[in-house]
This record gives C-alpha cells, structure tokens and sequence, in this order.
C-alpha cells in the first residue's frame, strides 16, 4: 500500500502531529484510572527509568562516549532527594530539580577526566564509577544511613488534586517531569545540539573543523546526561520510598545500555521501549527462572547490536513510514497558494509553514 | 567497486578468489606497496616469517644466512625492530622477506614509492641479480617507467586501467612514441 | 614489621591472581586490540567445570586439564562466531557484544549451576610455613609459583617458536601476515583460546579461597583490569607486575589507611585505572600503540 505523503509543515502534517501526540497523551495520562495500584507502580517506574535511559542515550547514542557507569548517577540523585527530604524537610517538588542540579556538577566534574579517556578505557572508567558509588554510599552512613539507607514516604497529592491516590499522583508528576525532559531532549537532538552531537560522534577531527568545540560539547553532554540521570533517581526514589546501597547494583547501569541498544541507539522514542523493557522482562522472566532475566538480556544485547542496530525505535520507524512519510518541500517548487504568482528559488513564502 | 571480467591464472591455475595463504603456498610472494614489514618486530624475525609456509628447516636456515649475506646491511641490523630500518633498507628487507620463500613468482608493488634515486637503484639492481641467479620471474608494478624499462625483460602499459602496449622492453625503450608519452623525451 | 611484610606476602599472593587473569586480558588486548569485559565470566564458567568435574569422582588433577582443554575450544569458538563478525568495528558495538556475552554468562552460569556459594577444592595442600615471623601459606606460593610459570611458558610460546611468532605478526601487521601464508583469522582464534584457557587457570586458583559462586569473578576483573592497566594492556610482565603492586597497595591500604577498611578496597584498583589512564595510559610497561586508542 502507497503511504500517505505529507509535507512537512503543512497543516495537514501539523494536524496529524497534533492527534498522534493528544491521543499519546490522553491515553498516558487515563492510565492510572484504569489500573490497579500495583501497575501504576510499575507504569512510575518506567516513567522514570526512561528518563535516565533517554540521558544515557544522549551520551552514547548521539556523542558517542561510552558510559557504564549511568547506575551512579542515578543514585546520586536518588540519595540527593533522600537525603534532602528526610534530613532538611525539603518539600518534594524543590528536591527534583535538585538531584538534577547536583548530578549535573558531579557529571560535570566526571566529565573533565572522562574527556581524556577514549572508547573501552571510557567505558573501563566509569564501571569503576558504578562500582564506587554504592561503596562509598555505604561508607558514608551518618549521611546516607548506611546499608540500611533512608525511606521516604510517597508524595501526596497537593489539596485541590486531592481526589487522587498516592500513586496515582506520583504517576502523573512523574509524567510531567517525563514529558517535558523529553521535548527538552527532542527540541536539542533536532536542533544545531543535535547535529554538533552526532557530527562529534561520527568524526571528531572533522567536527571539530566545523567548529564544534569537542571539549565543551562533550562536557556538556556528560553534564546533561548525568542531569538527567539524577532526575530519573529521585523519581525513582519516591515510587521505591526506600533508597539502599543494593537498589543500585552494577546490574542497573547494564541495564540502561541494555535499554538504550533496545530502544534504539541515538533516538528520543526509543528510551520508553527500553525503559519498557528493563522493567518488564525481568518481572515475567523472574517467574520462569531466577536466571532467565541475565541470559534474556545478554542474548538480546548481542542479537540487537548485530541484527537490529536501530532498535525497537528503527523498527517502529520502518513500520510507520509504510503508512506515513514527511517530506520536506523540494526547494524551487510553487506552493499551492492561489495567491503566489512567484516562487523565489529555496525559500518559503510568508504565511507558510 | 568496479567488477572485473576474465581470469587471473598462474602457472595454468586459476588463482583469483583464493585466499592469500593459499596462493602463497603455490610460490607467490608479495612485496606490497609501501614495503609492509612488521615493524615492532626484528629484522631477524621479518625474514624468519617470510618462510612460514615451508617445512624444511635446514633449508631455511641456509637461505637465512644466505640472505643476510646478499642483504649485509640487513645482517648488521639483524636483532633491531624493523621499524627503526630506513626506507631503502626496508625495501631490501622487503625483497628478501619475500625471497625467504623461495618464490616461483615476485611481486612488487611501487618498489621505487618514497625511495631516493640512488637507493632505488640500488634495489632494482638486486632484483636484476636475482631474476639472474634463482631465474624467479619478477612481475613489477612501476610507475617510474624509465627505470623499469632499462632492467625488464617485458614490458606491459596501462593507461587508466586499459592495456595500451606489450612487448619487448628494450624495444619499447627505443620506441620514439613510447618515449614521448612515457620517457619524458 | 612483621606484619607489614606479612600484608605484602598475601598481597603477593592476591595480586598473583589478578595477575593471571590480567594476563588473558593482556592477550586478547595485543591479539585483536579489544578490551574483553567477559573474560572473568568466561573464567567463572570454566571454574564451575572444573567443580563440577571434581565433585562427581573425577580427580583434581584431571578435571583441571579437560577444563582448560575445553576453554581452550569455548575460547576459539567464541572468538570465530561472537568476534569475527564485529572485530575491527565500532568501539561501542565491541563494548556492547562483550558485555552481552559477561551478562550472558553470568546468568546461564546461575541457571545451570544456581546462585548458591560452592566450595572449591584446592590444587594445593592446606598447610604454612613461617618464615621470621611471617605466616607464608603453601597455597600462596603455589599460586604464585604458578603464575610465574605460566608467564615463562607464554615467553617461551611467543619468543622461540613459529607459530608464536606468527600469532605477533598476526597482531601487529594482519595484512602483511597473509602475504607470508599466516592464517590470521586462525591465530586471532587461537589468541582467544589461550586467553580462555589463562582465565580458567586464575578462576581454579582463586575458587577455593574466595568460594565458588556466579560472582566470583566479578570482582577479580576490575582489580585484573586494574593490573593490566598500570602494566599495560600489552604488556604480559606488566600484567604480573601491575597485579602484585595492586595486591600489596591493596592489603596495605586496607590495613593501615582508616578511610579505606574494608569496604572500600575497591577504590584501590578503580583510582589506579584512573590515575594510569588519566597519566600515562601506555603504563608502565606498554607500548605507545595503546595509548593511542
């Protein structure tokens, strides 16, 4: 079957864009009411577990720096908020933003010796980081209580939202937060961000002819990466209500390039798919065999990277450009206004698009 | 890729597709462009490698001390990487690795490529000195035609990839169109 | 004094076994230029081999032999189908494929022989001597002794004989390799082979101290990466020097320095890699060839 052609930019393709994302959305939003509690749980946590993965993506995907230490991060934020709610009464919502901002500077300072270090050396390095951090967590009990570690109770909903349940209320924030990471990560791998990225990732020498300043770019990366990560933590800490050192094992940051190599290396969509998957097959795999989740995972690991490079995200594409395709207006071309009478050679007329 | 048409045969045996170590084993021996030794290793070691594929280790010991005694600045610098060796004694190093096999048929590929006049010289003479003494056929690829020309026995042209001349090579050498267009006179 | 010089025997000793795992990575490293994250699961499946042969009535000594004969194979096969495919590749789909295989591993390991702790029998007797105060366990020197054997061998392998010889020149220069008749796809296989088969020797060596369970290994890899870092990922004397200077810092620092105790000994190996990378990459005995990477 011949698939619709759109142009991009024009209304129809505007409207189009409007109804996918609104029906998303309504449908996102509706799910907590629909579900029992323990799968709007479940929903939460893979609300925030795409969060992180879509950081991680950022950083392998689109810059290509290998991290296998993102599980530290995410601890750091998930311990930020801990430890900022249960020892300085901070209110929640101020606790977010904050494991952002405080992984932000520890990704930030990671960076400046993680530019130096290429490929597997990179990766070498910031293993070590995933294996450091529970450690040092446990070492530091006054702060962080130890192996024991800190609960936090689950955010209630505010009083004019009070008709929702706790996790319902924590489902939908954490939508909130996760929708508008996303757009804030859509809008940069769209824009010049986005190409410096990938232009760094592909040929450094030549990027850095165009101008891209690698080691600004690559910093800032890691920084945001790792924001992002922090974030995704403290969500994470509200839905688990406990933070311990074993909530955040080597396993967990193999689980987040095992979700980016799932989803779809360098795409936005993707970090849901494997988000989607880090949570569930380990909850359905877990009941054939305690062991099934590993080999599960291995296995996909290496068929993905050999056979699906694009990931679930690639496969979702194929799928959709069989039915929809957006092209841009070959340039020179008339409009279809009745007004035009001129067409200047690539450009656009006013009023379009 | 450009797809190729017709046979590549050596001694009547089509050897096209092989793999290399195949063809290797049939008495091939391949100079590369660019000498290609294994710089970390020794000059001792480069030669012993280039008789991999034989079996006789009393003959390779002796085409061993033969080789350092054709090739006396190899046996100085025989326990050096060969990284450290100069352009031209690389390019004999090259040749004799290449030798140590005891080759029914010598490619070189450039063997003139980043070499100084003299040097070259001096390596086409010992090639000339074994085409002599072991009658192993050189096969040569030379863009430095007026070289070439003077130590071959035949001679083939090509011109973007298309054969435009074959034949004696003292003739073409006194050819005067062959001068023009390849000899600069 | 005594007890100083009895944290750097045991050190000795420990570092000896992240020596002969780093000693794997070490070959693999020179061999094909990746750095093989699976190398201490692969270890950690044959150690369960090895086990379980001994546990059913076969003795000690054989089972230790079939187990390295069959890493030896698991090795080649691993490198032929899992490698071949990807090597030369993109650094992160190298990363990705060898993390997928220790993942693979770590949990098919769990499934065929479960999550429980095992007890190794030891290749050595469980006796000590004490010299001038210091208590020197037989199965330490063993180790080490080991160890320091294995690296002459693996000398003796690359140095004087043809087809080591061809297995550096597979390294250093595949290209020309060919046009001397070696099979390099050959020699890469039997790279991955031998490494397999120096994995599954520290992982029989390490078991009965530290018990056998999926884990095992886990931890000895970063210390084994730490050690071929600071010797160089291609040097095999830098793996042993750099394992018994981790060994002892490590039982040292653990010791006498109150910050680190002993949870936090893994800080050890994780700051040396990042000194080592962030300083000088090539450590101490490398090439420049690695720090270029």
């Amino acid at each position: 079957m011949t698939p619709l052609r759109l142009e991009r930019g024009s209304s129809r393709h505007l409207a189009v864009r409007l109804i996918g994302w609104g029906a998303l959305l309504v449908v996102l939003v509706s799910l907590p009411f629909f579900n029992q509690s323990y799968t709007v749980g479940q929903l939460t946590y893979v609300l925030a577990y795409a969060i992180a993965v879509l950081g991680l993506n950022l950083l392998v995907g689109y810059s290509g720096q290998i991290s296998l230490g993102h599980g530290a991060f995410f601890a750091i934020g998930a311990y930020t908020a801990a430890v900022l709610i249960d020892k300085a009464g901070v209110p929640y919502l101020v606790a977010i933003p904050a494991a952002g901002l405080v992984t932000l500077v520890a990704g930030l300072v990671f960076a400046v010796p993680a530019l130096r270090l290429r490929g597997p050396y990179l990766a070498l390095v910031t293993l070590g980081l995933a294996l450091a951090v529970p450690a040092l967590i446990k070492r530091f009990e006054g702060l962080t209580g130890g192996t024991q570690g800190l609960t936090i109770s689950a955010p209630s909903a505010p009083g004019w939202l009070g008709f929702l349940e706790d996790d319902q209320f924590l489902y939908l924030l954490t939508l909130v937060v996760a929708v508008a990471l996303f757009v804030l990560a859509a809008n940069l791998v769209r824009g010049q961000v986005g190409r410096a990225l990938i232009a760094l990732r592909d040929n450094e020498i030549a990027a850095e002819t165009m101008g891209v300043n690698l080691a600004r770019t690559k910093a800032a990366t890691f920084g945001v990466s790792s924001a992002y990560a922090g974030v995704a933590g403290a969500m994470y800490a509200f839905a688990l209500g406990i933070v311990a050192p074993e909530a955040f094992p080597l396993a967990l940051s193999f689980g987040f390039l095992a979700a980016i190599v799932v989803g779809g290396l360098a795409t936005v969509s993707g970090a849901v798919f494997g988000a989607l998957f880090i949570v569930y097959v380990p909850v359905y795999a877990g009941d054939v065999n305690e062991a099934l989740t590993g080999v599960i995972y291995g296995a996909t690991l290496i068929i993905f990277i050999y056979l699906l490079p694009g990931g679930i995200a690639g496969l979702g594409r194929g799928l959709v450009r069989r039915v929809l395709v957006i092209e841009d207006r070959p340039p020179g071309t008339a409009t279809r206004s009745p007004t035009a009478t001129h067409t200047p050679a690539g450009g656009r007329l006013a009023g379009e698009g | 890729m450009i797809k190729g048409r017709g046979r590549v045969a050596f001694d009547g045996e089509d050897i096209a597709g092989r793999p290399s170590e195949w063809i290797v084993r049939r008495g091939v021996a391949h100079v590369p462009e660019g000498r290609g030794t294994f710089a970390p290793l020794t000059v001792d070691e480069n030669l012993r490698l280039g008789a991999y594929v034989r079996k006789n280790v009393k003959d390779v010991k002796a085409d061993l001390a033969g080789a350092y005694e054709r090739f006396p600045a190899l046996a100085e610098r025989k326990t050096q990487p060969a990284g450290s060796l100069s352009g031209g004694e690389q390019q004999m190093l090259a040749v004799a690795r290449a030798l140590m096999l005891r080759p029914r048929l010598l490619l070189l590929d450039e063997p003139s490529l980043g070499l100084a006049p003299r040097v070259t010289g001096e390596v086409f003479e010992v090639l000339r000195t074994i085409s002599a003494e072991e009658g192993t056929t050189l096969l040569v690829v030379e863009q430095n035609a007026n070289l070439v020309l003077r130590f071959a026995d035949h001679a083939h042209v090509l011109e973007t990839g298309r054969l435009v001349l074959s034949g004696n090579a003292e003739k073409m050498r006194a050819d005067p169109s062959v001068q023009r267009s390849y000899l600069g006179r | 004094m005594s007890a100083v010089i009895q944290n750097v025997i045991d050190g000795i000793a420990v570092g000896s076994i992240y020596a002969a795992l780093a000693l794997a990575l070490v070959l693999i490293f020179r061999s094909t230029g990746i750095v093989n994250f699976a190398q201490g699961e692969m270890a950690m499946v044959s150690t369960f081999l090895a086990w379980g042969l001994a546990t059913s009535g076969v003795p000690l000594a054989l089972a230790l032999l079939i187990t390295l004969a069959v890493s030896f194979v698991a090795g080649m096969v691993i490198e032929r189908v899992l490698m071949r495919p990807v090597e030369g590749g993109e650094t992160l789909t190298l990363v990705i494929v060898t993390l997928g295989l220790f993942i693979f591993l770590n949990s098919l390991a769990g499934w065929i022989w479960g999550f429980g702790t095992r007890a190794m029998p030891s290749a050595f007797p469980d006796s000590a001597v004490q010299v001038a105060g210091v208590r020197v366990s037989l199965e330490s020197v063993g180790i080490t002794a080991v160890v320091l054997g294995t690296v002459g061998l693996l000398f003796l392998l690359f140095q004087r004989t043809k087809i080591g010889l061809a297995m550096r020149a597979a390294a250093v220069n595949p290209e020309s390799s060919r046009l001397v008749g070696v099979s390099v796809g050959r020699m890469l296989m039997l790279g991955w082979g031998l490494a397999a088969v120096l994995g599954a020797l520290a992982g029989v060596l390490v078991a009965p101290q530290l018990f056998l369970d999926v884990n095992l290994m886990g931890g000895v890899l970063i210390y084994s990466f730490a050690a071929a870092a600071l010797g160089g990922f291609d040097s095999p004397l830098g793996a042993v020097v750099g394992g018994w200077i981790i060994g002892v810092t490590e039982n040292l620092a653990g010791t006498y320095v109150d910050f680190i105790g002993s949870d936090l000994k893994i800080l050890v190996p994780l700051t040396i890699i990042l000194a080592v990378l962030l300083v000088r990459p090539s450590g101490l005995f490398g090439s420049a060839e690695v720090a270029r990477a």
